[in-house]
């Protein structure tokens, strides 16, 4: 790297000149320095690693996607249902590149979970990463907001009523719920005007927000730099040229790396869209194939299954404001890990046996409300989900106790690695 | 003139500055939030509609849209009225003491005329529109059911009136819209005596 940047600035030729000219107007060969060629990444990052470079791959398919589809779909109540149709049998590859789309949507959730749960193996949100945990969370709430959004276009009965019980959750607050709804639908129901304001926001403002935010979150992390398996900060122990002993330049050791994770994944990806593009339901819901109808409500009303462990322990409560302030806790925990944890130690490598009991169950609970948000709501299904929201809520609200009383192994100074 | 920088003046200054410049940001954004309420043609079109009853079997429901709401209008027989009767134990609001209706409506028939009952077919919980279930003993619904109204979303239950019942995840019974009779078989839905 060092040479061949050296003969790139001293060795003449037509590509160096231009380089040259635009470095002393803009900084082009600095920025990728300072953010990809001499990034200095741990060099023990483990398969867990993925997740971040393809979440940031899967909304550039979602940008690029849905810009293609905003050239067919018409945003309005009459026409959204039948411009959707049109897309999926008319339009050249239009199925492909919708299909994309909707595929797109689990997945971006899938490796934000899967990037989430990393963070909390690892302990990546402990100081010094507090901001970028929390710009991670913001990033997600966007993801949360634009998915809910998105989910309306189609404009299918599961949309139209999906988006009913969502906005209706603001009519629990207490005194301004109702002129709330009444605000953020622009009608007296779900309507026309809804839909039309829906798609602006899914297609510019959300959007937009998320790319700055995403350009946040990389930059706090590339201010304090990545986290690893063992929990260790590189920076402490450097060599002589000032370079982490453990660190390694992110390019071309993790681009490449990152190039095999994009390709399992493109892989998968592909298989969905070409064989199994609902899912079984699970990704394009079956009452979504009927235009929306006010006056009628599916037999059972489900979200999407990103949603559904929040929505489990939303009907478990039989008190509509504590349902939805509950279901709000339950997302908005996250945001205080970083103060939740009094762990002296961030990786789950070197925690006790009480922290990996606290976080499996969580893990566990997570898919079991993830599991009971899809089923019908029976006495049974209600009583696992009340169960199931308590040890969810445990992991989160015993976390100072249970971190602090933990017995922790020793951390050693440098990463732990094995050449392979 | 002096040299000395007057930092108090300057601070003062800045702060003002920042304040006008606040004011004004939160008075340019009125106009933005205000084009989110309901236009002038969305309210045009929440006006009250009108709905001819007289067709209406004893003990047949039927539906209609106002304000892209259903809105169910039941001609309840003699039995329906008596499932009402002695069930107030089992009912959160049976006086509908905290529920959304007319001050006419606030009764155990929650009705202008006891024999027709108008409710808006939107679940008091998060809005799915319940399912008409008046046969007592109605095995979809659960044992012992007495007839009423139940929400397939998150098994809220309603009785012949819309009251709902304890242990459900809805907090009020079915909202009564404002209603009047303009002759005996037709009825204006969205405006009562009060306001037509």
């Amino acid at each position: 790297m060092g040479s061949t940047s050296k003969t790139a600035t001293t060795g003449g030729g037509r590509l160096a000149a231009l380089v040259g000219w635009i470095d002393h107007r803009f900084p082009m060969t600095k920025l990728w320095k300072e953010q990809v060629a001499e990034y200095y990444a741990p060099k023990n990052m483990d398969f867990w690693y993925f997740f971040g470079s393809l979440a940031l791959m899967v909304l550039v398919i979602q940008i690029l996607t849905g810009i293609f589809l905003t050239m067919n779909y018409k945003p309005s109540a009459a026409e959204a249902f039948s411009s959707v149709e049109y897309i999926m049998r008319d339009v050249e590859w239009g199925w492909l590149i919708r299909y994309m789309h909707s595929t797109g949507a689990s997945a971006f959730f899938i490796v934000v979970y899967l990037h989430m749960f990393r963070a909390l193996l690892y302990g990546s949100y402990q100081k010094p990463r507090e901001l970028l945990w929390i710009f991670g969370m913001l990033i997600y709430f966007a993801l949360m907001g634009e998915a809910f959004m998105g989910y309306l276009l189609p404009w299918g009965n599961m949309s139209y009523w999906g988006a009913q019980v969502i906005v209706s959750l603001f009519g629990a607050i207490p005194y301004v719920g109702d002129s709330l709804t009444e605000w953020i639908r622009g009608d007296f129901y779900i309507s026309d005007v809804t839909l039309n304001r829906f798609f602006a926001l899914h297609v510019i403002a959300i959007p937009l927000a998320l790319v700055f935010l995403v350009i946040a979150h990389l930059m706090a992390l590339h201010e304090v730099g990545s986290n690893n398996p063992d929990g260790v900060e590189i920076k402490k122990v450097k060599g002589p040229d000032g370079i982490p002993l453990d660190g390694i330049p992110f390019h071309p050791y993790y681009t490449v790396k990152d190039l095999v994770g994009v390709g399992v994944f493109l892989i998968i990806f592909c298989a969905i869209i070409f064989f199994a593009p609902t899912m079984g339901g699970y990704f394009l819901e079956h009452a979504n194939f009927d235009p929306a109808n006010s006056l009628q409500t599916p037999p059972h009303i489900a979200p999407v299954w990103y949603f559904t462990p929040f929505y489990a322990i939303l009907r478990s409560v039989p008190n509509k404001p504590m349902g939805a302030a509950l279901m709000g806790l339950a997302v908005m925990l996250f945001v205080f890990l970083p103060w939740l944890d009094r762990g002296k130690v961030k990786s789950i490598r070197y925690r006790g046996p009480v922290f990996k009991f606290f976080i499996i169950s969580f893990a566990i609970s997570f898919l079991v409300l993830g599991y009971l948000g899809m089923q019908p709501a029976t006495p049974l299904y209600t009583n696992l989900a009340r169960a199931f929201a308590v040890v969810y809520f445990a992991f989160f609200l015993l976390m100072p106790w249970y971190t602090s009383i933990d017995k922790t192994k020793p951390v050693p100074t440098r990463v732990t690695y094995h050449a392979h | 003139m002096t040299e000395e920088l007057d930092t108090g003046r300057r601070h003062f200054l800045t702060v003002a500055t920042i304040a006008t410049g606040a004011v004004g940001a939160a008075f340019a954004a009125i106009p933005f939030l205000a084009s989110w309420k309901p236009s002038a043609r969305a309210k045009a079109m929440g006006a009250p509609v009108e709905v001819d009853i007289g067709k209406l079997e004893p003990g047949a429901m039927v539906k209609v849209e106002w304000r892209g709401k259903a809105i169910f209008i039941v001609h309840r027989t003699p039995q329906m009225l008596a499932q009402i009767e002695g069930i107030d134990a089992e009912l959160r609001d049976p006086g509908s003491k905290e529920s959304e209706q007319p001050a006419f409506a606030r009764n155990p028939a929650r009705a202008l005329k006891p024999e027709y009952l108008v409710l808006v077919g939107v679940c008091t919980h998060l809005g799915c529109a319940p399912l008409d279930k008046f046969t007592p003993g109605d095995p979809t619904v659960s044992a012992g059911w007495q007839g009423g109204f139940f929400c397939p979303c998150h098994g809220s239950k309603f009785d012949m009136s819309g009251r709902v019942f304890k242990d459900v995840p809805a907090p009020t019974n079915l909202p009564v819209p404002p209603y009047r009779y303009l002759s005996d078989t037709r009825i204006l839905i969205g405006a009562d005596a009060g306001n037509a």
